[in-house]
């Protein structure tokens, strides 16, 4: 079985920015199931069974070890601390990027430290839930789910730009409208587009404002809603008119103007919401079992002195600070209010 | 075949065509103007100048990512394509029973990204999780198609056994000498226009993060970085146009071996998440957490499955078959216009050419396409219909192409136009309406990945109830979309009975 992977692994290795490689990682490094001696027993058993097959043809070990896969849950020794992050922008190359940060949790925390790259908010949030990662670089609303599906996980740090985040509204310049302090009400019977379903800035902070000012929903409020996917594809569609407003997050409408990729005389910010608290790193309780009890302190701090502006850019933030549940209250009020999340005694 | 001597009545004449493709298009003129239309003009032209430059700059970042993510796309079609055949197969065994017929019709109503989307809750992102996303509903379409073979089959070879009372033994030599030989081509055939299909998914299925070509081209894509989505696409489109000339059937178990080698179905995964998943995650809201019902926690119950409905069911129910409608209708009209190109009649010597136009035109994603349009035109059905109806319509447009393959026509017969409407288009038209009922289901499948342009259609709610991480609305809209799949399914079959449309392999 070893044997297996390592070949496997060998041939995919982690090059693969998509999970082949970092997957069977995993999977080699689990043990954190309530029934994983007895099946660890069952399942060395079924190996050795196999093993004479494994020998004379290898659609037998196909076979077999398809029929293993299905019915043993992988089980060995976890020792590989594993995490994600949800990027706001410049998501390709991201497995270059945070196999360096990887590294670096490496050499603080002395344990193997994995970065696996997820496509979506709710991806992320499932591969933490289910303990595929231990640690993850969430955003507001995605940290809040998380937090709420896992007892006992942590919010330990978030960027120094996450405490006072907001979100911009744009819109395209045949719309005539300016940019101004109060909330622009002539937005309203406009075409409108959010960002992903799940974005904390460009979905949930930017419809509670809609919803508070124009006292009806977007979908009553707009000609029509669209969800582009990410706030990088928001800009494209405002810039180009197909949707006439939309919504991003700030940051990456900054870093996009500093780049020269806006065109000022076709899309502009007419408005900027309130503050609000945003990304954070949020940590499963239960890394104490498995990695130490100082655990969570040391990765707090691994993370709160990371001042390499290499690594700090993947994120990309200044530096990071100190954080709590309790920060992100308001995030999980907005998302009741809207109704993304049912309040729960 | 034998559909057509079993018929005594003669109704499946041209007049019963006409009057069907009459109604079809009727409805769809009716949905046309209920759907919305509006074409508001922007300036794409600065973002589709960007992405004209980057179609002609691919730009490979890294060639091990590139070739990992087109193995894996390559490992995840085979392996589906194989374990779908053989559930398939056996489940066509039974395709005489309503409930079998039904089931195949509820698993195949999920789109491959919603399967995707369950598994990740239970066996996380894992090979295992792309594995089953691609063959539970490819074995439930493989079923379908198996199991109208094994219906059409020639029953002479049957009819002229000595009759004997059957038994479970002997009726499966019955089968295996007198169904199986016959069907068999054609099962063979269709498996493996089907595999090309699964290549689309498995990249597809990169969009929900396992680590296929979907993963980059969905991220280059958004990010605008059109030179090297570019190189993901050729990458894709070159794996497909190139799939008859090394993928023989010959070394077909050597691949599979090499896929379950190479990718191996695996997961992290224990009992409790599956339990988890199914006495927590689906459980009802207001039934959740309680031991027995009561008339208060019912009442609840009643009260959310009216919210959900109105809501949510019903708006997407009436979207979803309104663009289903109209694009069938526009599929339809343009495989009719889009065939002749992969015809031997129309373009003799430069039918390679021709078919990959049509490679081209169906393996762009319907997602793709669907940003052009709403680049183009502005967000309402149209960039939709445009997105769904070029990519099904290129698809059928193949399939009907190849069929002409089989015309044999007098030697005196007309040229251009004449030819076409005089000859050819009488002739394929059975056919051409079979192909179609078939892609029906698969199109209202397809209304759930259009997110970016708002259409409310039962996929984007049931994709947002997953984003929301509330998966007993999920299962629920899932159920409501099964529901229309298993209607639609019932009233092809109606028609296609109705109208003596034989169904020939390469169909769905």
């Amino acid at each position: 079985m070893p044997l297996k992977f390592n070949r496997s692994r060998a041939i995919v290795n982690s090059e693969a920015p998509g999970l082949a490689g970092s997957n069977k990682d995993i999977y080699k490094d689990s043990h954190n199931h309530g029934d994983s001696s007895r099946y660890n027993k069952v399942f060395t058993k079924l190996t050795y069974l196999t093993a004479g097959f494994h020998m004379n043809s290898s659609l037998g070990r196909s076979l077999g070890l398809f029929i293993l896969l299905l019915i043993a849950p992988m089980s060995q020794a976890q020792t590989t601390f594993t995490f994600t992050a949800i990027p706001d922008q410049n998501e390709a190359h991201l497995q270059e990027r945070f196999d360096k940060v990887a590294v670096y949790l490496q050499q603080e925390l002395g344990v193997d430290v994995r970065y696996i790259p997820v496509k979506s908010y709710a991806a992320a949030v499932t591969a933490f839930r289910n303990d595929q990662v231990q640690l993850a670089w969430f955003g507001g609303l995605s940290g809040v789910q998380a937090r709420r599906l896992v007892t006992g996980s942590q919010a330990i740090a978030q960027g120094y730009e996450d405490q006072l985040f907001s979100s911009y509204l744009i819109a395209h310049s045949s719309t005539g409208i300016n940019k101004s302090e109060e909330f622009p009400g002539e937005i309203a019977g406009k075409t409108f587009t959010f960002g992903s379903k799940g974005s904390t800035s460009g979905r949930l902070m930017p419809e509670y404002y809609i919803r508070q000012h124009l006292l009806a929903a977007p979908n009553k409020v707009f000609a029509k809603v669209g969800f582009s996917g990410d706030h990088s594809r928001t800009l494209a569609l405002v810039q180009s008119g197909a949707y006439q407003v939309g919504a991003v997050n700030f940051k990456v409408w900054d870093t996009a103007l500093a780049a020269g990729k806006i065109d000022s005389s076709k899309v502009k910010v007419i408005w900027q919401t309130p503050r609000y608290p945003d990304y954070q790193w949020t940590v499963r309780g239960d890394v104490a079992n498995r990695f130490g009890a100082d655990f969570q302190q040391r990765l707090t701090d691994a993370l709160l002195n990371m001042s390499d502006p290499e690594l700090l850019a993947s994120f990309p933030r200044r530096s990071f600070i100190k954080a709590d549940n309790a920060l992100y209250k308001p995030i999980f009020d907005t998302a009741v209010a809207i109704g993304l999340i049912d309040a729960r005694p | 075949m034998i559909a057509a001597s079993k018929s005594s009545h003669r109704d499946s004449s041209a007049k019963a065509l006409r009057n069907t493709s009459f109604w079809f298009a009727a409805v769809a003129l009716l949905c046309l103007s209920m759907a919305d239309l509006d074409i508001s003009t922007p300036n794409p032209w600065g973002e589709l100048g960007l992405m004209a430059a980057g179609a002609l700059s691919p730009t490979v970042w890294s060639w091990p990512t590139l070739l990992t993510s087109l193995a894996n796309t390559f490992s995840f079609a085979l392996q589906g394509i194989a374990l779908a055949s053989t559930v398939g197969f056996l489940l066509a065994l039974g395709y005489k029973f309503t409930l079998v017929r039904a089931f195949c019709a509820f698993i195949r109503s999920i789109h491959e990204l919603f399967w995707a989307l369950l598994f990740i809750q239970i066996a996380g992102l894992s090979s295992l999780t792309g594995l089953l996303a691609i063959a539970i509903p490819y074995a439930g379409t493989l079923a379908k198609i198996y199991g109208e073979l094994f219906e059409e089959v020639d029953p002479s070879p049957i009819n002229n056994l000595p009759s004997q009372s059957l038994n479970l033994s002997r009726s499966l030599s019955h089968f295996c000498y007198t169904v199986l030989p016959l069907a068999w081509r054609s099962m063979a055939t269709y498996t493996s226009y089907r595999f090309e299909c699964a290549i689309r998914s498995s990249a597809i299925l990169g969009f929900v993060g396992l680590p296929t070509i979907g993963f980059h081209l969905e991220t280059t894509l958004s990010e605008g970085n059109y030179s090297e989505a570019a190189a993901f696409f050729y990458a894709l489109l070159l794996l497909i146009a190139t799939l008859r000339f090394w993928l023989q059937k010959r070394l077909l178990p050597l691949y599979l071996i090499g896929a379950f080698y190479y990718l191996p179905p695996q997961a992290q995964t224990s009992w409790q998440l599956v339990k988890r998943f199914i006495s927590e995650d689906i459980v009802p809201t207001p039934l959740r957490g309680q031991a027995n019902l009561n008339a208060e926690s019912l009442g609840a119950f009643g009260q959310w499955c009216n919210q959900l409905w109105q809501h949510q069911i019903w708006p997407g129910l009436v979207n979803t078959m309104l663009l289903g409608q109209i694009v069938l209708v526009f599929t339809g009209l343009l495989a009719l216009l889009l065939f002749p190109l992969n015809s031997p009649l129309f373009f003799r010597g430069w039918r390679g050419f021709g078919d990959a136009i049509l490679i081209l035109l169906r393996t762009l994603p319907e997602y793709l396409l669907a940003f052009l349009g709403l680049l183009i035109f502005g967000p309402s059905m149209v960039p939709a219909i445009l997105a769904l109806g070029i990519h099904n319509g290129a698809i059928i447009g193949h399939l009907v192409g190849r069929h002409t393959d089989e015309l044999t026509l007098r030697a005196d017969v007309g040229t251009g136009l004449n030819l076409y409407f005089y000859e050819v288009l009488p002739r394929i038209y059975r056919q051409f309406l079979a192909f179609l009922f078939y892609r029906w289901e698969v199109i209202l499948r397809e209304t759930a990945i259009l997110g970016i342009l708002g259409i409310t259609t039962l996929g984007f709610y049931i994709d947002s109830a997953f984003e929301e991480f509330r998966f007993d609305r999920a299962l629920l809209l899932i159920l409501a979309s099964a529901m229309l799949n298993i209607g639609v399914d019932h009233f092809a079959r109606w028609l296609r009975q109705r109208l003596h449309l034989k169904s020939i392999p390469e169909s769905l």
